[in-house]
């Protein structure tokens, strides 16, 4: 199957070529930053953990949406996802290879981060992160080949799969939860401390995750002879709809507590990121864009007329994902170093070698995402599906 | 043979890189490591009283995992001497006890280190002794 | 002997691992130490739990505090950055009252009370959450006397601790430190760290193991004995009754920095 990596058109080498461009560049920086330090990034004694943390807090989300496919296809027979169960694997091993990645380049003694697995440590969730998001990327690529491979020879899978694709549906919420819970039980960080803050990590996750799945359909879909299928990108956009619906709500819930309230410490963060404080406002701006891309997505998903015309609804989906981006790949994460635990602020943003190692790191992942996902279609266009999901006999 | 042409270039392009290293290296054998143990406070001491914390056997072939102990043991468990096989007492540190003998980084720790092209990181952060003239 | 790919895939698999767990499982077998070979000084200082009790009526002018955090930051070679307050190291600092302790902000308190010099530090707290998150424990409490230490050798970088700790105790080498150490008043003694890990008070665990108090309270004893006051460090052991840390909390009032969040810190401020 591999060999279909390289069976390429143009179109796909010059984006191949494109990603592995970016990529170079980036490691370039990288290897700039490994000689002189993290302090190339725009990272601080307050706050010390940035935009790479914050990437990987949001692709653990992407990575665990896969379960939005795979739970309604294989627990309740819901057959119209058949043919996008792959494309989710595929996006989620992406995505954990991606978290790993962001997690390497934040490290300040990256080639010590065996030590986590030679001195094991039960009371740390960075632990159980490492545990979990191994076991995530082994399954999904266990399971995903596997599937694949007994697709391309038309068989049924093997019956061992099935328990494995049982194991990674309870998985992947745990994946985003064990993420979750990096913040939420940190004393003195009040802006995470939040018992909502796993509920609110699942709600976006399970929002922005297929709200991606569903532009990489529509893309599959006008590049290649493979249709994921109109009722299938439907319903999938009918979850994001309730779930970024609650993940508004969830933000209210947060903005009510902090502000009815009136405690200081729960206020502050959020008066920094949405209004500024004490004349610190450099985040103001893209929170407001952020906020306001999540308002244009819901008004847009929540009416059917709106959601059903698929240009826009991937205009409604790219703006569930960037406000989403925005909101737990950078916000999140400053809005809990801000201020600081003596009340006074530093404030963060990313530096030019920071952003480029973040662009190659996600050039990286839409490269195994474009091979895997050439793999996947060309054996899916062998094994052609009419539009009803039915296997049509192959012309020949 | 099918690509005969093509084989037969990659095996000379491969032997080519194996054998570079020798060749840029010009064939000459490199010298043997020698560390000294000549320097000032060595050889202040009294002749039968330079001996190391272990004996030099011992030394070469485990001193990098007594190092590793010696930390862990002094960072992690707060114990700090080391009773030696000869029942001598020392305390467990490299840049104060190991270098206050060996304060030759360079003609000592660095000989056999270069010659094996091992860079151990110790000195990223324990301070190296001045070197003085001996 | 015929064999298709998969099947050599999978045996060459198998003898890998095997090679691989047999030799770590030799290697730990033969790698014993004697237990015997090493033991604790017997000059060190000894305590169930280190703490100490900060006297705010020893420290009026910067002169006061500041030779405290010289002999600190000097005798452990941490470095002085200047040239970016973000990447800023330090494991002894001065702040006023509302910083120390936020939460407690009273715009009608005394200027005398918000203007105090508090010297912050690490707490050494008795349930520290710095220690909780670590993934590899290369910050640890001490059992054997409640020092949050730091293992330079261990720690990833991951700053996890940083984001842990709620009194902002923690520095992080954002790049190289040695540049920044002055090489005439460096202490040979003491190691200097490298980029990309934490560092942090550690209750100068290498002097007491000498029998020596922490340098920042041998400084504040020199600057008492010379003024013929009282030091405004006290440092001794929480859990003995007779220590001299217990002494002052049964007679003066103290505050500790957040208490509410269950930390259980094991600094005083008289105020």
């Amino acid at each position: 199957m591999l060999e279909q990596a390289i069976n390429g058109g143009r179109r796909y080498w010059v984006w191949i070529f494109f990603l592995l461009g970016v990529i170079g560049v980036g490691f370039l920086a990288y290897i700039y930053q490994f000689k002189m330090g993290l302090g190339v990034t725009g990272m601080s004694r307050d706050v010390s953990w940035g935009l790479y943390i914050g990437q990987f807090t949001f692709l653990v989300g992407v990575a665990a949406s896969g379960v939005m496919v795979v739970l309604p296809y294989y627990l309740h027979d819901y057959k119209k996802f058949g043919r996008l169960t792959i494309l989710g694997e595929f996006l989620a091993i992406a995505a954990v290879i991606m978290c790993m990645l962001f997690i390497f380049v934040d490290l300040g003694q990256p080639l010590r981060v065996l030590n986590v697995i030679l001195h094991p440590t039960p009371n740390s969730v960075m632990f159980y992160d490492m545990l979990v998001l191994s076991g995530y990327l082994f399954l999904n690529i266990l399971i995903g080949w596997t599937v694949l491979g007994a697709e391309r020879k038309e068989v049924a899978p093997a019956k061992w799969v099935k328990p494995l694709i049982i194991l990674s549906i309870a998985w992947a919420p745990s994946i985003h939860t064990v993420t979750a819970f990096l913040y939420a039980g940190i004393p003195g960080r009040h802006f995470w401390l939040t018992a909502i803050l796993a509920a609110r990590f699942l709600a976006s996750a399970f929002a922005g995750g297929p709200a991606l799945l569903i532009i990489l359909a529509l893309i599959v879909r006008k590049y290649t002879k493979f249709d994921p299928g109109k009722e299938a990108i439907q319903s999938l956009g009918k979850i994001v709809t309730y779930c970024m619906l609650l993940n508004v709500f969830f933000l209210g819930l947060e903005l009510f507590t902090a502000f009815y309230s009136q405690i200081p410490g729960h206020m502050h963060a959020f008066q920094y990121l949405y209004a500024g404080y004490h004349g610190h406002n450099q985040l103001v701006p893209i929170m407001w864009v952020s906020s306001i891309l999540a308002l244009i997505a819901v008004v847009m998903l929540v009416f059917p007329q709106i959601r059903r015309n698929e240009s826009l609804l991937a205009v409604a989906c790219l703006a569930t994902f960037f406000s989403l981006w925005i909101d737990k790949g950078f916000g999140l994460v400053v809005g809990g170093f801000v201020p600081n635990p003596f009340h006074k602020i530093t404030e963060y943003w990313p530096t030019l070698p920071e952003a480029l190692i973040t662009l190659a790191i996600w050039a990286i992942g839409f490269l195994i995402l474009t091979v895997l996902y050439k793999i996947a279609i060309s054996v899916k266009e062998e094994v052609v599906f009419d539009k009803y999901g039915e296997k049509q006999i192959k012309a020949e | 043979m099918y690509n005969g042409a093509k084989i037969i270039i990659g095996l000379i392009i491969f032997l080519g890189l194996v054998i570079f290293p020798f060749i840029y290296s010009g064939g000459k054998a490199t010298a043997k490591p020698d560390p000294k143990v000549d320097t000032p406070e060595i050889l202040q001491l009294p002749e039968n009283e330079r001996k190391c914390v272990e004996s030099k056997e011992y030394m070469k072939k485990e001193h990098m995992k007594m190092l590793n102990e010696w930390r862990d043991w002094v960072v992690r468990d707060g114990v700090t001497v080391y009773v030696s096989t000869s029942g001598k007492e020392y305390n467990m540190s490299l840049q104060n006890t190991c270098m206050k003998c060996h304060s030759n980084k360079e003609k000592f720790c660095d000989e056999c280190h270069n010659y094996t092209a091992v860079n151990p990181y110790c000195w990223d952060c324990h301070i190296k002794p001045k070197e003085k003239e001996s | 002997m015929s064999m298709d790919r998969r099947e050599f895939i999978k045996i060459a698999g198998i003898s890998s691992l095997l090679g691989l767990g047999g030799v770590s499982g030799v290697g730990a077998i033969k790698g014993r130490v004697e237990a015997s070979q090493i033991k604790k000084s017997p000059e060190a200082l000894q305590a169930k739990r280190w703490a100490m009790v900060v006297d705010m009526s020893k420290f009026k002018t910067e002169e006061d505090y500041q030779v405290c955090i010289d002999a600190c930051h000097r005798v452990h070679n941490v470095p002085h950055i200047t040239d970016n307050p973000k990447h800023e190291i330090k494991w002894l600092w001065p702040d006023t009252y509302e910083h120390s302790f936020p939460g407690n902000e009273d715009e009608y308190r005394a200027d005398k009370y918000q203007h105090m010099p508090f010297l912050l530090l690490c707490n050494h707290c008795d349930n520290p959450p710095c220690v909780r998150v670590c993934p590899t424990q290369a910050t640890f409490k001490r059992k054997s006397d409640g020092i949050v230490m730091m293992d330079m050798h261990r720690c990833i970088g991951c700053r996890f601790c940083m984001a842990g700790c709620p009194y902002g105790a923690r520095s992080f080498n954002y790049k190289d430190p040695r540049p920044y150490i002055d090489e005439s008043t460096q202490n040979p003694e003491f190691p200097t760290r490298m980029k990309g890990v934490v560092e942090k008070c550690t209750f100068c665990y290498e002097r007491l193991a000498h029998g020596l108090e922490p340098a920042c309270v041998e400084a504040a004893k020199e600057v008492a004995a010379k003024k013929g006051t009282t030091p405004g460090l006290v440092f001794g052991d929480l859990e003995d009754p007779n220590s001299e840390v217990r002494k002052i909390l049964s007679e003066r009032f103290t505050i500790r920095r957040k208490p509410d969040l269950g930390t259980g810190p094991s600094v005083y401020y008289i105020i």
